[in-house]
């Protein structure tokens, strides 16, 4: 019993993470309608950038903070290039024209970030405490082993969708961000600036994907390979809803237990690396019962 | 003045939809035949043939297969390499449980079975589209992956995972020289391209466009939507197939399950968006633009007389792909392909402007 | 443009809605809404913005499943067909905002709407040959005859996508008589159009139908093309069949004035 928990447990932690990134999809998607392929590439750079600032400014008094404040900073510069160089020009094109120049520009951030950082792995310390804690000790013997960094990240993961909750429901951007995402040409004609509300977005997305980073990097060093990351959330984004911020969260959570349980109790059985497919397969099913996930909302096209 | 359709009236029906009405064209491609059977294996290097022309030959038939889903049907599929994988295995497989069977036919009974794959992972398409249908391709291409590292059978129970092909004969010859190599894949680009271009101006290649372009007036005027993208899926992923066999076979000789994963899903795919989507032609040169644009930047720098590292190379690599889909995505959609047409539309008025 | 129109040999029932009710979501689309068109007439629906006239026709040929009621045509009653299967029984349709398949030329379109009536097999197809082949010849005479009725000989070989609105409502219209339609159903056919251009289309509606003996339901706003093309009219407002006619009764329906023609002042 003990050890099903903790499988669930790591399961819960590693949904945490998908869910972080898959926040950052959501977002983007929620307010302009393009699926950011590219949101994957984005968790990558600013950790990359994090990470070797960090380094850099290694004598000075607080390396994170500063760090942190130019990653945010570059988050910034780095939607605005996006929203001017490609966003943009494709407004009126249809959306797989968008994915596909998502496309293109997680491979110009992967080469560039690689180029620019280096392309080795990079261990990220921000202070997380790493000790595991012991928990439920009253319902099972000896206690569930649960590593305390899991444990901030998913109190970090759900203040920031707190957060964003907030953000989109109360305040006012909030509110312009549901209207360009519901039609652009009406967002427009009440005076709200497409391109300032894209700029916003991409940056908000960035910065989910800071943490995203963040909380991967601590966890698993930063490597290329958290670019791979973007694949993953897209079975969460099925699951969850295109659209839904708690969607992606509930989607990434049951991926990722999904996954552990599915590796650990019918790993042996197959050879393992289930943990490749199932999430695909798992999203593949939901497609064809209930393709607008579970939050998401479902579409009827007019004629 | 030289490609002018001036006295060249079509009296018929049939000669206005030939393939090439005009003549000049239809000199052109007797030309490039030419060309391409006979000129080029007389001049090229074992390099140039071993190391772009092989590559760019079974490439481009895997691209005119994607192109087929993607550009004429509009079904989204990022499990080009997955499919590959199947006809490369099944390949693989028929030949060495089969010996008395001919390589060439395995090629084509292997792309049967990438056939039935493919319809079986086209399937969803009959409920998603865009993303959605992109998701579901991209599950088949993750599964197949694992299928074909993890069940030894496919592997012929080799330990290393790494399997080598058998010979391809045909009768008593043996392709076993480039040059020979190069002659197979050109006869069997050729004819596929021929079938595709019959299939893409016919019935069902007007089905396939009409699915893509509006799939709800499609279906009123009586296209079943079921059966133009499974169709689709179906030839496609027999293009896709034939072309894993060739690549396993002829290109590779011995290979393992990473030489189909997803990169090279999105390589095939960015062939088709660079060359132009619903373009054959549009295959076949943004084929030839993917194979040799590594080898120039791999140059480039010796070239320009700087030094830089493989590993920058790769990265830049990766920075000019992405900015040269994005740049075509904005500047001409229709890729390559719409460039060499409007390059021939101002070749008829050349010498005048307009 | 005020003659009566000539006289048909207007025949039996061809449709009959039975009490068509749609809703979607909360919004009641249609409701309860009856009536019959005959072989070879020209049955006008007319009726305010949102009075559910497109959904009716959306009903009719199977893109609207009626949450209640049933349509009958030609004596087989349904209430779930799928939009291809209304094609194969002979219901074409023309749409409000144009649906062209935009990336294909104006031949290709109308060459699509010869779809079911080609049986070639697959590997025919890829060989171009034999039955592919003559049945491909066959059909292209055919949309040419359509091409030359309709006179957009000229453009045959634009993409769509670059046509004027008008050319491309016409284009529409031929692809919807390259099916060889015995129902057509055309909704606002001459939105947007100028008066030279509405003349052209009246013309071509009554000629498809004189020579080609197609039965015509068409919805459209312009009262002097409804009085003078249609045998009869059926009005709606708010999804509620309102009026129900010869064009002159419905002139003179009280109901129907209120609701949409309005009095002269």
């Amino acid at each position: 019993m003990g050890f099903f928990l903790e499988v669930v447990l790591g399961g819960l932690m590693a949904g945490v993470l998908y869910s972080l990134v898959a926040l950052g999809f959501v977002l983007i998607f929620k307010a302009s309608g393009v699926f950011n392929f590219a949101q994957g590439a984005m968790v990558l750079f600013a950790a990359l950038t994090l990470v070797r600032l960090m380094e850099i400014l290694k004598e000075t008094f607080s390396p994170f903070l500063i760090a942190l404040l130019l990653t945010i900073a570059v988050m910034i510069a780095l939607a605005w290039v996006i929203e001017r160089l490609v966003l943009r020009p494709l407004v009126n094109q249809p959306g797989i024209s968008l994915f596909m120049a998502t496309l293109g520009i997680s491979y110009v951030l992967d080469g560039f970030g690689q180029a620019v950082w280096g392309s080795d792995v990079y261990a990220l310390d921000v202070g997380i405490p790493k000790r595991p804690i012991v928990l439920f000790e009253s319902m099972v013997p000896g206690g569930v082993l649960v590593p305390s960094e899991d444990l901030a990240a998913a109190l970090i993961a759900g203040l920031l969708v707190l957060g964003l909750g907030v953000f989109f429901q109360r305040t006012r951007i909030g509110r312009a961000l549901r209207a360009v995402a519901d039609d652009h040409q009406a967002a427009q004609s009440v005076g709200i600036p497409l391109n300032t509300i894209w700029v916003i977005v991409w940056t908000v997305a960035g910065l989910v994907a800071l943490v995203a980073g963040i909380v991967w990097g601590s966890k698993l060093g930063v490597q290329f390979s958290l670019g791979l990351v973007a694949l993953k959330a897209l079975p969460v984004l099925i699951l969850g809803g295109f659209e839904s911020i708690v969607g992606a969260v509930v989607g990434g959570l049951i991926i990722g237990v999904g996954e552990k349980v599915s590796e650990v109790y019918l790993g042996p059985a197959v050879g393992g690396g289930i943990e490749n497919w199932f999430a695909y397969v798992l999203a593949l099913l939901f497609l064809l019962v209930r393709p607008e996930g579970l939050f998401g909302e479902r579409h009827i096209d007019r004629v | 003045m030289l490609y002018r359709e001036a006295g060249q009236f079509k009296t018929t029906y049939g000669a206005d939809q030939a393939v090439f009405p005009i003549r000049q064209d239809q000199l052109f491609i007797a030309l490039w035949l030419a060309v391409g059977f006979v000129l080029v294996p007389l001049v090229s290097s074992e390099y140039l043939l071993r190391a772009i022309l092989i590559p760019f030959l079974i490439l481009a038939l895997a691209a005119l297969g994607l192109n087929l889903l993607v550009g004429y049907c509009g079904q989204l599929s990022l499990g080009t390499g997955g499919f590959m994988a199947v006809g490369a295995y099944a390949a693989y497989n028929l030949c060495v449980r089969i010996p008395a069977l001919n390589p060439l036919v395995a090629f084509l009974l292997a792309g049967g079975v990438s056939t039935l794959v493919g319809i079986a992972f086209g399937i969803p398409s009959l409920r998603i589209k865009g993303y959605y249908l992109a998701v579901a391709t991209l599950a088949a291409q993750f599964f197949l992956d694992w299928v074909f590292s993890r069940v030894a059978w496919f592997s012929n129970n080799t330990p290393s995972g790494s399997i080598t092909a058998p010979p391809v004969t045909l009768f008593e010859l043996t392709f076993d020289t480039p040059v020979k190599k190069y002659s197979l894949c050109l006869s069997i680009l050729v004819l596929f391209a021929a079938v595709a271009k019959n299939l893409v101006r016919g019935r069902i290649g007007r089905a396939w466009m009409a699915t893509r372009d509006m799939d709800v007036a499609a279906e009123i005027i009586g296209i079943r939507p079921m059966y133009a993208k499974l169709s689709a899926f179906a030839v496609s992923s027999f293009f896709i197939g034939v072309a894993g066999g060739l690549w396993a076979f002829v290109h590779l000789g011995s290979w393992e399950p990473l030489a189909f994963d997803v990169n090279r899903s999105f390589s095939i795919l960015f062939m088709v968006i660079i060359g132009g989507l619903g373009s054959i032609l549009g295959s076949f040169l943004g084929a030839a633009f993917i194979t040799v644009l590594p080898l120039v930047l791999n140059q480039l720098p010796q070239w320009l007389g700087i030094s830089i590292s493989t590993a920058m190379i790769s990265h830049l690599e990766a920075m000019i792909f992405g900015c040269l889909i994005v740049f075509f995505l904005i500047v001409e959609p229709l890729g390559l392909a719409r460039l060499w047409r409007i390059g021939k539309e101002k070749l008829r008025l050349w010498p005048f402007p307009y | 443009m005020s003659t009566a129109p000539p006289q048909r040999h207007i025949g039996d029932v061809l449709l009959k809605l039975d009490g068509i009710s749609l809703a979607f979501g909360g919004v009641k689309a249609l409701d309860d809404v009856s009536f019959e068109v005959r072989s070879h007439e020209i049955r006008a629906i007319i009726g305010p913005n949102g009075a559910g006239k497109s959904s009716l026709l959306n009903v009719i040929n199977g893109v609207y499943h009626p949450s209640q009621g049933a349509v009958t045509y030609k004596g087989t009653t349904y209430r779930q067909m799928r939009p291809h299967e209304a094609a194969r029984r002979g219901i074409a349709r023309t749409f409000q905002n144009i649906a062209l398949f935009k990336g294909m030329t104006v031949l290709d379109n109308i060459m699509t709407g010869r779809t079911l009536k080609m049986h070639a097999g697959f590997l025919f197809q890829c060989l171009y040959f034999g039955k592919a082949r003559s049945e491909e010849l066959a059909h292209r005479r055919k949309v040419e005859h359509i091409i030359d009725f309709l006179q957009i000989e000229h453009i045959r070989k634009t993409p769509v996508g670059r046509l004027a609105y008008g050319l491309q409502k016409r284009v529409e219209l031929a692809r919807a008589l390259a099916a060889e339609p015995e129902l057509l159903l055309l909704d606002e056919p001459m939105a947007g159009m100028n008066l030279e251009e509405k003349e052209d289309m009246c013309r071509f509606i009554l000629d498809a139908n004189d020579e080609f003996g197609t039965t015509i339901v068409l919805i459209e706003h312009d009262m002097g093309v409804v009085m003078d093309l249609s045998d009869r009219v059926v009005v709606l407002d708010y999804g509620r069949k309102i009026g129900d006619g010869s064009p002159d009764e419905v002139r003179r329906n009280q109901a129907v004035i209120d609701a949409y023609l309005g009095v002269r002042h």
